[in-house]
């Protein structure tokens, strides 16, 4: 199969990041700081990314923040014509930064937020994170930058939803994020801590739903599913390999932020291969393309060409094997792991990441 | 609805691919990769002109301009979150 030029690149900078948040999605195994490309390395990747088709450019971590050269980085991914996204915890995001940034060609900011006040949050966060996000915030909003709010919910804030929403309208975000856990790195290790209730899932919906009508033309609130409690699987990644890449710090091209569970595949690295040669011919971006990977269920599935077989990295981590059905799926043979996760649990108390 | 004026919604631009030669509209967590006419479209958007002005305006350029049909595209892209009814203040 002919893949299409990729849309977006996640570029995770670094994987320092002053936040200890038990949900975190990077590796357990963090890449160290001496093993960060350098900035040239990253001005390459941006060119060649910019040169294959790459159109968003998300520069994320970890926190961005900590590499000195993030301004350099974001005035060459802008200065290719590509859309500049900055992903942060906010943290060191003072007023003259974020102006010299978006002067630089940052389009958007997303901001992570914890909970909704400030206690719960920097219990969450592992850190007295909390009090910069207002700040954060205003800076992002004087630099006239649409500001997304990232939330990730789980049975620790799930009840604080509505909260939630009033302190993103508060923030002056023009969308909101509420995203259910998915469990992959520090959150899979997390999973029983972390597992919203059914109770808490039921109670949240009429909130989102009512805050939509609410805010409409106003704050876009975008609301992604707690997968595990879903009887069909996420269209993930909108098929392997389909539209997007991940560089993680090190130079790992990665089809996506979690593939690297897959212990299965072999990753290639940028600063050995050219990344169009990666994205088109490369052993990892094409296993799993397509259709003809599939196994039973999927491969006579109707569903099998809208959620392409859920997500690789969960029947993985979940089942042994990449090529399975998502055990979300019902019709897994595989779906029992799901169950059994979701099954009411004693709150158990966080790992929080290192 | 003849009052109508769009503009792109805070941080959504019109911006041309070079690698798949196509104009786009670039704006947060999206792309949308638009045809000739679309863009043009897009292009008049700029919170003043109602929706007669920019029909009129593009049936100056293009031959064959249907109301329906802009209105038609303009309606998707307020349902996509890329364009906002209406000047909404700021000018970001």
């Amino acid at each position: 199969m002919t893949a299409s030029p990729p849309f977006g690149m996640l570029a995770e900078l670094t994987h320092r990041c002053p936040l200890h948040c038990p949900y975190c999605s990077n590796p357990l195994e963090l890449v160290r700081r001496d093993r960060e490309l350098t900035t040239d390395q990253w001005r390459s990747v941006l060119t060649q990314a910019r040169a294959l088709g790459v159109l968003q450019v998300h520069l994320s971590g970890g926190e961005p923040l900590a590499r000195r050269d993030l301004p350099e980085l974001v005035g060459h991914a802008h200065g290719l014509g590509c859309y500049v996204n900055l992903v942060t915890s906010g943290l060191g995001l003072t007023h003259e930064r974020m102006a010299d940034l978006a002067r630089r060609g940052v389009e958007h900011v997303q901001l992570s937020v914890q909970a909704a006040d400030e206690e719960r949050a920097d219990i969450i966060a592992g850190a007295r994170a909390a009090k910069h996000k207002k700040a954060a915030a205003a800076a992002i909003r004087e630099a006239g930058l649409p500001l997304t709010v990232n939330v990730v919910l789980h049975r620790r804030n799930h009840d604080q939803v509505g909260a939630i929403i009033d302190l993103a309208e508060e923030l002056g975000a023009d969308r909101l994020e509420l995203a259910n856990t998915q469990f992959y790195g520090w959150a899979l290790r997390n999973r029983a801590a972390l597992m919203p209730t059914r109770a808490q899932l039921d109670a949240a919906e009429p909130v989102v739903r009512a805050a939509r009508r609410r805010l409409a033309g106003r704050v876009e609130v975008v609301y992604v599913l707690a997968d595990y409690q879903d009887r069909l699987p996420k269209p993930c990644m909108h098929g392997w390999g389909a539209r997007q890449l991940t560089v993680a710090p090190d130079g790992t091209v990665l089809p996506c932020p979690s593939a690297h569970v897959i212990t299965s595949l072999e990753f290639d690295n940028v600063t050995e291969r050219p990344l169009a040669e990666i994205w088109y011919e490369s052993s990892s971006f094409n296993a799993y393309r397509g259709e003809e990977w599939m196994r039973e269920p999927c491969r006579s599935c109707d569903r099998r060409g809208v959620d392409f077989g859920g997500c690789r990295c969960q029947a993985f981590l979940l089942t042994g094997a990449a090529e399975n059905t998502d055990p979300v799926c019902a019709l897994s043979p595989h779906h029992g792991v799901v169950e059994q996760a979701v099954a009411p649990a004693v709150d158990v108390p966080f790992v929080m990441r290192g | 609805m003849s009052a109508w004026a769009p503009r792109l919604r805070r941080g959504a631009r019109l911006g041309f691919d070079t690698v798949r030669r196509t104009p786009v509209v670039l704006f947060p967590e999206g792309v949308l990769v638009l045809n000739a006419t679309a863009a043009a479209v897009v292009g008049a958007c700029d919170g003043v002109a109602t929706v007669p002005d920019i029909v009129g305006g593009l049936a100056g350029r293009y031959a064959d301009v249907r109301g329906d049909d802009v209105l038609t595209l303009l309606r998707g892209l307020v349902a996509r979150g890329v364009l906002r009814p209406e000047e909404t203040g700021g000018t970001g």
